[in-house]
């Protein structure tokens, strides 16, 4: 119970900062990624903040045995560089540039510009979809 | 502000980065959890086993509309997508299949993941970065730009 107000308030905190920080203007996140035109570095000031807030955090988290609201911590542990890491990154940013939308402005955009929100949205569930398809299929 | 660029909102970008810090560092600190929105949304919709439950996880999603309402309610929300709705349907579609098999977006590796200074996501952040950055390139040279 705990944890679910936990992760409302963070979603929510998360959704206002994407909407202060002009995150949720795809036109000024592509002016980010268009370095070789008239580059916007906003997107840099923004996770520039949240970079230094959350290394303050990291350094709280290694003094502590468990999370405020659980009884361990669930933190991913893997260190190796592999082919998924590259490739999905390498996919991720293709289609970051061609839309000017990640994950977290698209999903807050439903608020404010529903129908293109909707539209990228649920082609991105298609995408985790498809990968969920083709992983099943790789175990079986 | 930034004289070399003016169309930067680097105060407002920060103001909302550290709120965004936050944000994650509740998650951090209080569920235990990283705040990567796409995990968190493909595990909101049954399309991942792993983190927290459904349920948890679905309030974090709804947490992202809300902040966007009441920030929209006392202000304008600049934006403006791309021209055609195809780019969004390939973006989306890109962004989806990539952030899963990447383990992760901008949050988790660029936010949650560089701050703890994973390897992982040092390079998963510089690599997607260069990915977009080279993608708005070649439509900037294709005549695609908006």
């Amino acid at each position: 119970m705990r944890t679910s107000i936990v992760s409302l308030v963070s979603g929510t905190l998360f959704g206002a900062g994407l909407a202060i920080s002009g995150m949720m203007n795809p036109a000024r996140v592509r002016g980010f990624l268009d370095f070789f035109g008239s580059w916007d570095p906003t997107l840099a000031f923004v996770m520039g903040g949240a970079v230094i807030i959350m290394a303050v955090a990291w350094a709280i988290q290694s003094r502590m045995r468990a999370p405020v609201c659980e009884d361990a911590f669930a933190l991913p542990g893997t260190t190796r560089l592999d082919g998924r890491l590259i490739g999905g990154a390498v996919l991720f940013g293709i289609g970051w540039g061609l839309s000017g939308l990640c994950p977290g402005p698209a999903i807050s955009s439903l608020a404010v510009n529903p129908l293109p929100a909707l539209v990228f949205v649920t082609a991105m569930l298609a995408g985790m979809a498809i990968f969920r398809m083709t992983e099943s299929r790789g175990q079986g | 502000m930034l004289a070399a660029f003016p169309q930067a909102q680097p105060l407002e970008g920060f103001i909302g980065g550290i709120m965004i810090g936050l944000a994650a560092a509740l998650m951090l600190l209080g569920a235990g959890r990283i705040a990567g929105v796409s995990g968190l949304t493909a595990r909101a919709t049954g399309l991942s086993d792993s983190g927290p439950s459904r349920f948890t996880a679905a309030l974090f999603v709804l947490g992202l509309i809300a902040g966007a309402i009441v920030v929209g309610a006392v202000s304008t929300i600049e934006a403006t997508f791309p021209p055609s709705l195809w780019w969004l349907v390939a973006g989306g579609i890109a962004v989806g299949f990539g952030t899963r098999l990447g383990s992760g977006c901008t949050s988790g590796h660029g936010v949650c993941g560089m701050s703890r200074l994973s390897r992982r996501s040092i390079v998963a952040t510089l690599t997607f970065i260069a990915s977009g950055v080279a993608t708005v390139a070649i439509v900037n040279a294709a005549g695609g730009g908006w």
